[in-house]
């Protein structure tokens, strides 16, 4: 018989992609229900403003028009819930309602909700709906919101704060600054990005009236959770009374993770009117009111000896979570910056002080990486700040910090679980040796001679993967309000094909290839019989969803663990099939037999059909072969790397050009190669554009300015450069597989190489640091101060 | 992003088309959409009605006239990008075409279409100063030839009246001793030019003997730089020359800035560009 190829570890291209790339993918805006209405929303021009009064009256007139609703209209459901708070300390959560109700805290809230019968009707009656606003004075700026006299957004949250937190030891940290020989401090900006999936996010809702059940297809990457959410929290309702359907799903990094208005208000209003109501956000309104990454301000402080150690670290963040707080808003700057502050080093003080505060803009969450690029690009643009200070190689300072292998798992005393597995020197040597390290030092000091201003930039990163352990993520520590565990069931059909159904759900991560390969690998059966079902609560029985780089770690797990079961129940009706004692049995690609005799084998699909039609099965044997497993991780996964970019600054005008990139990352052991190497790519793309291009940028009226596509910078493929990637193995003991995730590694590790190769390129004229995106004529202008500063 | 109501008329001339525009006021034409069709989606224009002209044969082409190269206004960017003639005749249009937007842009965008919308950051403007071309412009009145100098007159504003089209643009063939470049940063969201500049120089032993300069994406439409022209004709084109010509070359005062690209930004760019543009022209004279 011959042998099933070994999925595992080869570099096929994604089963998913023909029909996504052809326009074949099933997408909520592509499904129309008989019946539908359309929703449009009015929307808020001020970022702050009291709503006077609302006439829909010419709207409601408007041939087409089924119904206009306000806020008020829908205080019978609650607002959304916030899921996680900051842990262990006091939250003032105010989170949004399905419509403003008084007033409205950032430019594009919605105030009042039209519903027609087609979506263009839908829309000319938004303008025939008239506000009556008060402008307020609005606050954009997340530490400037907690100056005194800043303008409140909220009465509960004083001083526009709604969480102070603290970790890691803020005495201990004090006394290594103070008697610190060398501190460094600098003030960085981490700004504001807009994740733009390709698709916006949408909902369409049906209630069912004779059940008194909804549905609601969503844009979503988390189903199970949004079940919960909007029946507990918002409705009121058992949760068995809805259905959420996340269909194909056209990227998300993050976004589309929460809990959103439309969501509650095409329930709200589908149960209203007894007919299906579709609402489909575009792209404007996704820039002003799907949420946004990032927007930290930090003062940052880190202390060390002449010779390169690093012995403290001070930090204090001002997060901004925007006009309200979002579904995960407060967890984001806390428990994935605060606790991985350190990176990957051994920093003997450390203490992080956040203050989380509304703002008159979008709310702000998860976005790719969500926390962690904050931190490593922090801590990364501060070994770079410190190596300049005590006149050191930047790669020399990186190597006499690291934590060594013999150090794992490595707690870094700031509250996170310990780093599971690690050794960051060989990525970082296999990264200098791929650039030429030595050599381009020669090159950067020929170019300087002739006006030339070339740069190189380090980062190595860590990151969080596979989030979380229920027992450490659910505790009150942590302030996540649920678990995080995974679960997935795995059945043979009589016919010997395998069907996975999963919590975790792909919007671009390939994962349908990824479990279909682990699967034939584990069964032992063709690739092409394993299907993968995702993104319907009715189908897996729960879920936490797809983010923090968990869907292998943590799904993937819970599949392998649920195969492991398929393989021994196969194996007991196998010996019954062969007349054998099950404990002599082993099963092996995909065959079930006595040990030492091969030849006489019963393979998975002769046992499933025996499992399956069920005449003759062992005493005490169900039928079928059905196993579900709800698995929890012991641990998180804690992937790395060293990302190296080399730029060359135009001293005219100020012009970034980057022109390679190299990246040895780490994420433990590879399924498929051709997947991870995408993620990366993806991920760094978003990585350099924040550095050099992105920014979702307000006014001091809180106006995005950056409000569409011709203004806010997505990168493209004629703006970033062939990367170089190689990668080390080190297996997560975490998990059998000694897999770690990849998902969010490539923009964890990337903004702070391309940030320091910039001013590395301007090291000479004295530059220290700069704030992202180095713009052209942000870098023009340092160029011009420096050069003035040095006449 | 959803239009508002409008009708639609595809017409198969270009006297269809004025008399449909001399009915109703409110109309507009469409030639490639790219320009057009966004704004109207986010309804900062909103015409009753849309006149199609995409359909008409007269409109296409790209043909020589003597010394004259005609190129009709519904000539798309990437035929401009591709024409064998031009790349030999006037081969600054084919580098300006290649940069605009992405393949889908060039595909269905117009040099008409680019040109009578006169946004204050599209790339062709500057060329068509620097060539010296000039403007068919055909009416219920006849038809008229505006030179470029005197076609962009504000933002977003030509000399095409209500009621008119552009029908050709019209290109002096490259003669001896000249060189021609296109130099530009472009906004990296919109991939227009926060600053472009358009050289034409015509060379002779080594001198400048005549100079055309065109400036885009700075101000509010596009112009030329006529104090550079005088300062550099009639001397070699080397460094030290250029360098010394090209300082303070226009006001922040006269120009546009945004959170991307100040005002004062610009002005600098302005004097980079310039001299970025007119050491690459004479280089291929
Ligand atoms: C994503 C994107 C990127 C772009 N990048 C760039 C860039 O980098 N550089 C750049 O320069 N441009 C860029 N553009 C604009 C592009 O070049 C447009 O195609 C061009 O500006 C308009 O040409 P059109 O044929 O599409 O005109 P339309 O949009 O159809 O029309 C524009 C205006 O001109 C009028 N009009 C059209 N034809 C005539 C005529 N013959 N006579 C009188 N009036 C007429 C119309 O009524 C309308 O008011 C970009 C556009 C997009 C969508």
């Amino acid at each position: 018989m011959a042998e099933v190829t070994k999925m595992i570890g080869k570099a096929i291209k994604r089963r998913e992609d023909p029909r996504l790339i052809q326009g074949r993918g099933n997408y909520v805006d592509d499904i129309k229900l008989p019946g539908m209405t359309y929703a449009a929303v009015v929307r808020s021009p001020y970022a702050h403003a009291k709503i006077k009064g609302i006439d829909v009256s010419r709207a409601l007139a408007h041939p087409g028009v089924l119904a206009v609703y306000v806020g008020e209209d829908m205080l019978d459901i609650n607002p959304l819930p916030a899921a996680w708070q900051a842990g262990g300390v006091k939250n003032v959560a105010v989170t949004p309602r399905a419509l403003a109700v008084g007033k409205v805290t950032h430019v594009g809230d919605g105030v009042a909700l039209v519903i027609a019968e087609d979506r263009y009707t839908a829309r000319d009656a938004v303008d025939l709906v008239e506000v009556e606003y008060e402008p307020l004075p609005a606050v954009v700026d997340a530490r400037k919101a907690t100056e005194p006299g800043a303008p409140l957004v909220h009465e509960a949250a004083a001083n526009n704060i709604c969480m102070e937190w603290e970790c890691g030891d803020a005495a201990r940290t004090s006394a290594a600054i103070a008697s610190a020989e060398v501190v460094v401090k600098e003030e960085i900006i981490n700004q504001r990005l807009i994740p733009t999936p390709m698709e916006t996010r949408g909902s369409l809702a049906r209630y069912d009236v004779a059940t008194g059940e909804f549905t609601v297809w969503m844009t979503s990457q988390a189903p199970h959770v949004m079940r919960l959410l909007l029946t507990a929290f918002v409705f009121g309702i058992p949760e068995t009374r809805l259905r959420c359907i996340a269909p194909n799903v056209g990227g998300g990094f993050g976004q589309k993770i929460f809990c959103y208005a439309d969501m509650a208000f095409t329930m709200w209003a589908s149960r209203k009117l007894g007919r299906p109501v579709k609402y489909i956000e575009d792209r404007s309104e996704n820039y002003k009111t799907s949420t946004h990454g990032r927007d930290h301000v930090t003062e940052v402080e880190l202390a060390g000896t002449r010779d390169g150690k690093v012995t403290g670290l001070r930090v204090k963040t001002w997060a901004n979570l925007g006009g309200y707080f979002s579904t995960i808003a407060a967890g984001i700057p806390t428990t994935l910056y605060g606790r991985i502050l350190t990176g990957v080093y051994k920093i003997p003080a450390a203490h992080c002080k956040v203050w989380g505060t509304y703002t008159n803009t979008a709310l702000v969450d998860a976005y790719r990486g969500a926390g962690r690029p904050e931190a490593s690009y922090l801590i990364e643009r501060m070994m770079d700040r410190f190596a300049a200070e005590i006149g050191m190689d930047p790669a020399e300072v990186r190597r006499r910090n690291y934590i060594q292998p013999q150090d794992f798992p490595y707690d870094n005393g700031l509250g996170l679980l310990t780093y599971d597995s690690g050794n960051y020197e060989p990525a970082l040597n296999k990264a200098l040796q791929m650039v030429d390290y030595q050599n381009f030092r020669h090159e950067q000091a020929e170019a300087r001679k002739q006006g030339r201003y070339l740069g190189l930039g380090l980062s190595s990163y860590v990151e969080i993967c596979g989030v979380a352990p229920s027992a450490w993520i659910g505790a009150a520590g942590q302030g996540w309000g649920a678990g995080l565990f995974e679960s997935a069931n795995v059945r043979v059909h009589l016919t010997g094909k395998v069907v996975v159904t999963t919590g975790s759900l792909p919007h671009g991560q390939g994962v349908e290839t990824t479990f279909a390969q682990i699967l034939a690998d584990e069964l032992g059966v063709p690739y092409e019989d394993v299907t993968i079902e995702w993104g319907d609560t009715l189908a897996a029985p729960f879920g936490y969803g797809t983010y923090g780089s968990r869907s292998l770690a943590v799904g993937g797990m819970a599949m392998h663990r649920s195969a492991q079961k398929i393989k021994e129940k196969a194996k007991i009706i196998a010996a019954h099939m062969l007349e054998a004692a099950p404990e002599d049995m082993v099963f092996e690609n995909g065959r079930a037999f006595v040990k030492g005799s091969p030849d006489k084998a019963k393979t998975l699909a002769e046992i499933a059909l025996q499992a399956s039609l069920a005449y003759s099965l062992p005493q005490g044997t169900e039928p079928f072969l059905d196993e579900t497993t709800y698995y929890d991780p012991p641990n998180c996964t804690f992937p790395f790397g060293t990302h190296i970019a080399i730029v060359e600054v135009d001293p005219a005008t100020g012009k970034v050009d980057l022109k390679r990139y190299v990246g040895v990352d780490d994420v433990g052991n590879i399924i498929n190669p051709l997947i991870v190497e995408g993620q990366l790519h993806g991920g760094i793309a978003q990585g350099v554009a924040q550095a050099l291009y992105e920014h979702g940028f307000y006014d001091d009226e809180g106006q995005l300015l950056s409000g569409t596509m011709l203004e806010y910078a997505i990168p493209t493929a004629a703006m970033l450069p062939w990367y170089e990637l190689e990668h080390t193995v080190t297996p997560s003991p975490v998990n059998p597989m000694g897999v770690k995730g990849a998902g969010e590694a490539g923009t964890i590790g990337s903004a702070q190489a391309v940030m320091n190769a910039v001013i590395d390129a301007l090291s000479h004229l004295g530059v220290k640091h700069m704030q992202m995106p180095a713009t052209p004529e942000r870098v023009w202008r340092t160029i011009q101060s420096s050069k003035q500063a040095a006449d | 992003m959803y239009t508002n109501q409008f009708s639609y008329h595809r017409v198969n001339t270009v006297q269809e088309a004025i008399s449909l525009l001399q009915k109703n006021p409110d109309a507009r034409l469409l030639a490639g959409g790219h320009s057009l069709i966004p704004a109207m989606k986010l309804r900062l224009s909103d015409p009753s009605a849309l006149v199609d002209i995409s359909r008409v044969a007269e409109l296409k082409g790209i043909r020589q006239r003597g010394n004259t190269l005609v190129i009709g206004a519904m000539t798309t960017h990437s035929e401009i990008e591709d024409s064998a003639l031009l790349k030999q005749l006037c081969p600054l249009l084919p580098e300006v075409a290649h940069i605009i937007g992405d393949p889908a842009v060039r595909n269905r965008g117009t040099l008409g279409g680019s040109l009578a919308h006169a946004d204050p950051a599209a790339d062709y403007p500057a060329s068509m100063l620097a060539l010296g071309a000039s403007m068919k412009i055909v009416g219920s009145n006849g038809d008229r030839v505006v030179d470029a100098d005197n076609f962009f007159t504000g933002m977003f504003a030509t000399a095409i009246g209500s009621g008119e089209i552009l029908t050709e643009i019209h290109v002096p063939v490259k003669t001896a001793g000249v060189g021609m470049a296109y130099e530009t940063m472009m906004h990296p969201a919109s991939r227009y030019a926060i600053v472009g500049v358009a050289a034409m120089v015509r060379m002779s032993g080594g001198v400048c003997q005549e100079a055309r300069v065109g400036m885009t994406g700075a101000g509010h439409h596009a112009m030329r730089l006529s104090g550079l022209e005088a300062a550099v004709t009639g001397k070699p084109l080397d460094a030290a020359t250029l360098s010394a010509a090209c300082k303070s070359l226009v006001r922040p005062a006269d120009l546009l800035g945004d959170h991307f690209a100040s005002a004062d930004y610009r002005a600098h760019l302005v004097d980079v560009y310039a001299q970025r543009a007119l050491a690459a022209a004479a280089g291929k004279a």
